[in-house]
Parts: structure tokens; C-alpha cells; sequence
């Protein structure tokens, strides 16, 4: 009976487009009233532009955690200023995941 | 005024309610799948779509303290009910404070924090876990909403937490260190708030089959008093800024008093001393300059314990009146339960109502009155149907465990 490592399964490949569009999905609640989520760009700061309040960037990557399967440490989370910062960080932690 | 109860949401439903004497009991299969003993229960019902209206997105996200959506229901139902604007924007408004208090805040989120933290997994709390457990956690969500700016805190004091709530809303404003105070109270519902009640063996076991009589005040087969949840609240202000807002008034507070039996003459940690009660509605009158005998109609504490016949005797001592004398007397506990630490608060909206009503609601589920009690006044006086006559002067007392009571006496308001 033939085994399967869960390591020998590739971690789906995504592209920035595919993970800006589901962390746009994530932030989207966490905005105040008056900012829509058209708002969320690339390079948004999510504290200083889109005004999330900062006690919910903790809530923010416990999100994140769940929909990719990873998890971010305290470091992480300072690193994690802008949209763009956030992709990369989920994106490196994908494949640090995979090896 | 605004309310959140087992019977009604808002002031339309929950009056309705009281007048036609609608019961808000309810079978409640998760007590039934834990082995309660009682398993029926007073729940406010609410829509998803009303959680929805009061709460942002962000707000509701993994939100599970019930008692904070019940109070914010009331709290800013009452400050809307009140003329106050709910969205203003600028500073806060210095001369508006809250006091809303609560027994125990958000015990369901407490349950999931206590999970995460036993599995090592104290980082999956979240940023909320602290804001929904806190007890003020209520007056903090209220006081953020509505921008007062004036105290704001939380009062606790088991049962009589509402009815004591109005007190110190009332002391503020006379003191002259707030013009309006939001008052009110709140409690989860749900079976970690309920259970210690059940193991107390104090709920009524027979009933299950039977909800809207499981709640019987007043009545020869009582058994126990049946849990309740929700949350009432009542905006204070004082006479003159009311009058210059227009705002709508339903009763002056005309004094009120709290006390504790010390647990002695009788008193224990879960019974009152009757002395202490007698003292307590005696100096509340004392402070509101009533007579006794214009005392109305009482709004008892009365949750359908056998000491409901022990409260009628303490009101008949205190106020020195009984038989076709004594004032009309009810409990709206046989509709809706005993909320806890919601239950001062949304007795107090419901007794406000009976003035504009002009009618005292019946008693439901006490056609049995208890014979102590028909000793003491004649049956007529404990209506068990809604009966029309006019109230001028009302008092409204609540107890609590640690052997702690207050009474109010309010008024009707007439310009």
C-alpha cells in the first residue's frame, strides 16, 4: 500500500493577484465604516491608510493563519505593514511550509 | 427606555407582551442535552438581520457574549428613545454618562479563551476576548457607540444590580455631576450562567413538558425560579434638561434607597433579612417624601421561590398596609423568569410602562395564590389578569444574593 507524505503534496501555486484578492476577502471586515474595500490596494498601509484599528491586526492574522495554513510569529506581524508586505510574508511562509 | 427580554424586543413588543401576559418561557433543548434539571428558560429570540442593524461587521466578528448584544439592544434603543442622537459625531458629550451594570460578561467567549489557553494556544484569542469578557465591557461597547463622556461604569450586585443601577444614575445627577446618566443592566444567557442556579437545586424540575407554567410568583405551587436573560435600560436626566430637549418622559424617580441585611437576623448569602428589606423600602419612601399609603402599585423582586410570601409579608410590614389596603402588587418574573442580573432593569421598564398604559399587568400563573400570601392581602390586589386603573406612585424593589436589596419610587410624570 503505497503512503503518502503530506510533504509530497505541492502547495498550490499562487499567483499576487490570487492572494491580494483573498486578503482583500480577509481585511474587508476589519474596515471602519467609512472605508470601502475598493480602498484596499497593493500597497495600502493597513494601519495608517485603510485605519484599521491596530487590536484587530491580531485578528487579522489569526485569519490569515486559517486560510493558508501557516503560522506568523510576533516578528511577522511588525513586518507586516502594508497589503504587498503580507503577500510576501504568506508567500514565503507557503513555501518554507512545502520544503 | 429600551429593552431586550424573553417576551419582547423593544418597548411596543415587550408592553404587549406584559399586558396580554405573552410568556417568553421557553423549552431549551442544549439545557436538555446537558442533563439540566430545568430545561426551560427566558431568552430574548433575535433576528440575525437586528443583530446586524446594531453591530458593525468587525463588531460582530467572533462575538459570543449574548449579554453584551442583549445591552446594547437596550442601551441604544433607550438613548434613541430618549431624543439623544446615536451617531453624533465631535467630542464626546461631558455632561452624558453610563451605568450599566451585569453579573458575569460574555461567559461564552470565556469558555473558548479558557479552551485556547488550556491547549497552549493562548495566541488564538484574539483581540476581543478581554473587550467581551470584562463586566464593563457593556457600558465600554455603549459608552464608544454613543460617545458619552461623562463616568462610565458598571455596577454589580447580583440581582439587584438593574434597580440599584437607577440609583446611581439618580445620586449622579443630583449631585449635579452628570445632566443624564444611561441606566440599565444585562445578562447572558445560556447554560455556564445558569447552571450553578440548577445545581442549587432552585429551578423548577417539573415543568419541562410545560414552559409558560414553569414561572409561578406568588402561587401555591411554586417551584423554583426559572432562568432568564436579557437587558433593560432606562435614560435619567434631569428635570430641567428634559423639559429644554422635549424629550419624553415616562416617571420621576423621586428617591430610592440600597442596603444589606449583613447576612445576620435571618439573612444568609442566598435569603434576605427582613429587617434590612423593611428598612430599605421603609427609607426609600423616607428620601422620596411618599407617604405610604399613596403607594400605588409594587413592582416586587418576587421570583417564585417559597420566600415570595415572606417579601408580601416584609412590603405589609414596611408599608403598614395589608388586606383590601395593601397596594396592587405584581411580578413579571411568571413571563419572562428571573433575568439576574438583567432583572432590575427590565422590571423597571416594565413597571414605567404601566403608566402611560394606565392599567397594573397581571400576575400570570399565580391563580393559585399562596395561602401565606392570601393571609396577608386579598387576592384582588395580585391581579392575575391586566387591570385598568390609574398609578400615580409606584415602587419597584429588587434582592440579590449577598443578602444586598434596593427600591425605587417613581412617579407618574404629569407637565
Amino acid at each position: 500500500m503505497p503512503v503518502l507524505f503530506l510533504s509530497d503534496i505541492p502547495v498550490e501555486t499562487m499567483n499576487e493577484e490570487q492572494y491580494y484578492t483573498k486578503l482583500k476577502t480577509i481585511v474587508s471586515p476589519y474596515l471602519p465604516e467609512d472605508v470601502s474595500a475598493d480602498a484596499i490596494g497593493m500597497d495600502s498601509h493597513f494601519v495608517n491608510e485603510l485605519n484599521i484599528n491596530s487590536a484587530h491586526l491580531v485578528d487579522i492574522v489569526l485569519d490569515v493563519e486559517d486560510e493558508f495554513d501557516i503560522v506568523l510569529e510576533n516578528e511577522d506581524m511588525d513586518a507586516m505593514q502594508t497589503v504587498r508586505d503580507a503577500v510576501a510574508l504568506i508567500e514565503r511562509k507557503r513555501l518554507a511550509t512545502d520544503l | 427606555m429600551g429593552v431586550c427580554a424573553p417576551n419582547g424586543i423593544g418597548l411596543e413588543g415587550f408592553g404587549r407582551a406584559l399586558r396580554e401576559g405573552h410568556s417568553g418561557i421557553r423549552f431549551q433543548p442544549d439545557l436538555e442535552a446537558l442533563n439540566f434539571g430545568c430545561q426551560v428558560a427566558g431568552k430574548p429570540e433575535i433576528e440575525p438581520a437586528m443583530i446586524e442593524s446594531y453591530l458593525t461587521p468587525v463588531q460582530r466578528k467572533g462575538l459570543l457574549a449574548n449579554g453584551l448584544i442583549y445591552g446594547l439592544i437596550a442601551g441604544k434603543d433607550a438613548w434613541i428613545d430618549a431624543g439623544l442622537d446615536p451617531v453624533r459625531e465631535g467630542p464626546p458629550d461631558w455632561e452624558s454618562g453610563i451605568m450599566f451594570g451585569t453579573g458575569l460578561l460574555g461567559v461564552d467567549k470565556f469558555r473558548e479563551a479558557v479552551y485556547n489557553v488550556d491547549a497552549g494556544q493562548v495566541r488564538k484569542l484574539g483581540s476581543t476576548s478581554v473587550i467581551q469578557t470584562m463586566a464593563s465591557g457593556i457600558s465600554a461597547f455603549l459608552g464608544g457607540e454613543l460617545g458619552c463622556g461623562n463616568q462610565v461604569s458598571t455596577n454589580s450586585s447580583a440581582c439587584t444590580t438593574g434597580t440599584e443601577g437607577v440609583l446611581l444614575g439618580w445620586e449622579r445627577i443630583r449631585s449635579g455631576l452628570a445632566e443624564r446618566m444611561l441606566t440599565g443592566s444585562c445578562s447572558d444567557s445560556g447554560p455556564y450562567i445558569w447552571g450553578g442556579f440548577d445545581a442549587m437545586r432552585i429551578l423548577p424540575r417539573n415543568y419541562n413538558n410545560d414552559p409558560e407554567s414553569a414561572s409561578r410568583p406568588m402561587s401555591a405551587s411554586t417551584a423554583g425560579f426559572v432562568p432568564g436573560s436579557g437587558a433593560g435600560a432606562l435614560l435619567l436626566e434631569s428635570l430641567d434638561s428634559a423639559k429644554r430637549r422635549g424629550a419624553r418622559i415616562y416617571a420621576e424617580v423621586l428617591g430610592g434607597a440600597v442596603n444589606c441585611g449583613g447576612q445576620r437576623q435571618g439573612g444568609s448569602m442566598t435569603a434576605p433579612n427582613p429587617v434590612a428589606v423593611q428598612r430599605c423600602i421603609q427609607e426609600a419612601l423616607e428620601r422620596a417624601g411618599v407617604h405610604p399609603s399613596r403607594i400605588d402599585s409594587i413592582n416586587g423582586h418576587l421570583t417564585a421561590t417559597s420566600k415570595d410570601a415572606e417579601e408580601i409579608e416584609n412590603w405589609c410590614l414596611a408599608l403598614g398596609r395589608s388586606g383590601t389596603d395593601f397596594p396592587f402588587v405584581n411580578s413579571f418574573k411568571g413571563t419572562i423568569g428571573h433575568c439576574l442580573a438583567a432583572a432590575g432593569s427590565i422590571e423597571c421598564v416594565g413597571a414605567l410602562l404601566q403608566f402611560g398604559e394606565g392599567a397594573v399587568f397581571g400576575n400570570r400563573n399565580c391563580e393559585d395564590l399562596h395561602p401565606r400570601i392570601a393571609e396577608r392581602i386579598t387576592p384582588e390586589k395580585a391581579p392575575v389578569q391586566t387591570k385598568p386603573c390609574t398609578l400615580n406612585i409606584l415602587a419597584k424593589a429588587s434582592f440579590g444574593f449577598g443578602d444586598v436589596n434596593a427600591c425605587v419610587i417613581f412617579k407618574r410624570y404629569t407637565s
